[in-house]
């Protein structure tokens, strides 16, 4: 081998280690793991499909993937806020670099943190209810972490509130890259404020949304943070989503067989989405 | 005058806007600090205080007479370090080839890097504790950090940032006599300060932060980072709404500096990636 090769490798050499051990060792292993039995004592025995079939014959791990389903309600509600927040901050108001900075504080606040304080907010005497109750929308206090119908959505908006910021950062680096004289020809055209948006920003912008959407659609089928650190896929059973479900088989009654059954499971419904967002959000002149 | 009032009504609908939207972000945050500060009083009351009633820092040092808080900083603290210098150093060294080298396996190599960024990540965590285990770093911080050194993410900022070192530079070091290590830690990685600054930033926030992986590892509580310990505080002291919300506060206040120091690494930091 020439000395170059062996330079090149071992500059590589802890790169490639780690890769192997912790990034595609995981995959070979897990894909392998989800036909087996598996309890980490014994040895895995091959039973082909079983894990897959019990999964399904689960009506737990049947309800968690509706509601990783339905989780995916946070991604166009994410999105259009984020785009919003994103042209009201693209403005040289005085103050604005306040404005930036408030709405990433969640994005670099720890989940468990988040969890503590939502936990607060959603009391039953807390903030929101409070507020509620004050504005005489409700008699009764809303059990927005207890009540089994709406403790899903409650989750979800929290990871709204803590996503919004990160999008709102990869937007407006999208719209500063857009070149001002397009709008000023547009003015001088007489466009309006509103014809601009449709016939330029978001135009010019599809590349962003697409990543954006991508990115999203990905984090809001794999939600488990938030659960775990909320609800404990509480309360009855109501917010379990099959990462969480993958968890809770995986770490806690360390039965791998299903737990990376239901993670493989999990990671053919990202790739389908990762697909579906790419066929019909690419730029259609590209 | 006229024109002022006028750019004044312009504005207004804007910063109002701005303002509820920069409520809602941040109202959770005030009403924790409030609480955590009051000492006094029912501590969910409407309207919800905007100043703390009897305000003073008992609560804060009731967190420290609760649990070994030093000992959750001082491992969020170890654990961020080594993450941080690990990743700038395994990233930088495997982006050097990369960007300057031409060597057999080389498509091979980054290809595969790639495709980390696709492969579905989801098994990883379940297996990756397991690995952890057998390699007997359960429980230890080795074993938290371990996994976290390496990215596809950091491996490219390192290697735009070696490319765009003009070549000149590179082929007079090397007519000078330079060898390969000689080139990546005295040319290239003096001149990539910014790419190195920001790839810090990042890791460091998401090392500081990260709450799943360090609880699955690890079980005593001596080895919690302060993510996994204010969950461990809410835990066993839920009841004690001040000393939890003070827990937050002390949990969130190292990284919010950082954050409002490093700023514009944040709203900067991803023009590169959007493009």
């Amino acid at each position: 081998m020439r000395k170059n090769t062996v330079t090149a490798y071992l500059f590589l050499a802890p790169a490639i280690v780690l890769l192997l051990l912790f990034a595609f060792w995981p995959v070979a292993f897990g894909s392998v793991i989800a036909f087996t039995r598996y309890n980490v004592i014994e040895a895995p025995q091959f039973v082909g499909l079983a894990n897959f079939t019990e999964l399904f014959g689960d009506a737990l791990f049947r309800s968690a993937l509706a509601n990783s389903a339905l989780y995916l309600l946070v991604v166009p509600v994410i999105q259009i806020l984020a785009l919003t927040l994103a042209v009201l901050v693209n403005n040289q108001l005085p103050g604005i670099r306040f404005f930036r900075a408030a709405y990433y504080v969640p994005v670099v606040t720890s989940v468990s943190v988040i969890g503590v304080i939502w936990n607060f907010m959603y009391h039953d005497a807390g903030a929101i209810n409070a507020a509620l109750r004050w504005l005489h929308l409700i008699n009764e206090p809303i059990g927005f972490l207890s009540d089994d119908r709406i403790a899903l959505f409650a989750v979800m908006f929290v990871t709204i509130w803590r996503g919004l910021g990160w999008y709102m950062v990869l937007y407006l680096a999208g719209l500063q890259a857009i070149p001002q004289d397009i709008y000023e020809a547009a003015t001088l055209d007489g466009a309006t404020a509103w014809q601009k948006f449709w016939k330029i920003t978001v135009p010019m912008m599809l590349p962003t949304i697409l990543l954006c959407a991508i990115l999203s659609t990905l984090a809001a089928a794999k939600a488990f943070e938030e659960v775990q650190i909320m609800t404990q896929g509480g309360p009855f059973q109501s917010t379990y989503t099959t990462l969480f479900y993958a968890y809770e088989f995986g770490i806690k009654t360390l039965n791998f067989g299903r737990a990376l059954a239901a993670s493989f499971v999990t990671s053919v419904f990202c790739m389908a989405l990762a697909w579906l967002n790419y066929r019909y959000l690419q730029p259609k002149d590209a | 005058m006229a024109s002022r009032t006028r750019r004044l009504v312009r504005v207004l609908p804007h910063y109002l806007a701005l303002s509820a939207l920069a409520l809602i972000a941040i109202y959770p945050f005030w009403w924790t600090l409030v609480t955590a500060l009051s000492q006094s009083g029912d501590v969910y009351t409407f309207p919800p205080r905007v100043l703390p009633t009897e305000p003073g820092l008992q609560h804060f040092v009731e967190v420290f007479n609760t649990i070994d808080l030093w000992a959750f900083y001082r491992n969020s603290i170890a654990i961020t370090a080594l993450t941080v210098f690990g990743t700038l150093a395994i990233c930088s060294l495997a982006a050097y080839p990369l960007a300057m080298m031409r060597f057999p396996g080389r498509k091979l190599v980054f290809g595969a890097i790639i495709a980390t960024l696709i492969l579905p990540s989801e098994l990883n965590f379940l297996v990756n504790f397991l690995t952890i285990a057998r390699l007997q770093l359960a429980d230890t911080l080795t074993g938290v950090v371990l996994p976290n050194l390496v990215g596809a993410v950091g491996i490219f900022l390192m290697k735009q940032a070696f490319e765009t070192v003009p070549r000149e530079l590179v082929d007079a070091a090397r007519l000078d006599g330079a060898g390969d290590w000689e080139i990546f830690w005295k040319v290239l990685l003096p001149l990539s300060k910014p790419a190195l600054g920001a790839l810090a930033i990042l890791t460091l926030v998401s090392a500081w932060n990260q709450y799943i992986w360090p609880s699955v590892v690890l079980t005593s509580p001596d080895h919690f980072p302060l993510s996994v310990g204010i969950s461990y505080l809410a835990g066993a002291f839920g009841s004690k709404t001040g000393v939890v919300a003070a827990g937050a506060v002390l949990t969130v206040l190292p990284i919010l500096i950082v954050f409002l120091f490093t700023q514009r690494y944040f709203m900067r930091g991803f023009e590169g990636a959007v493009k």
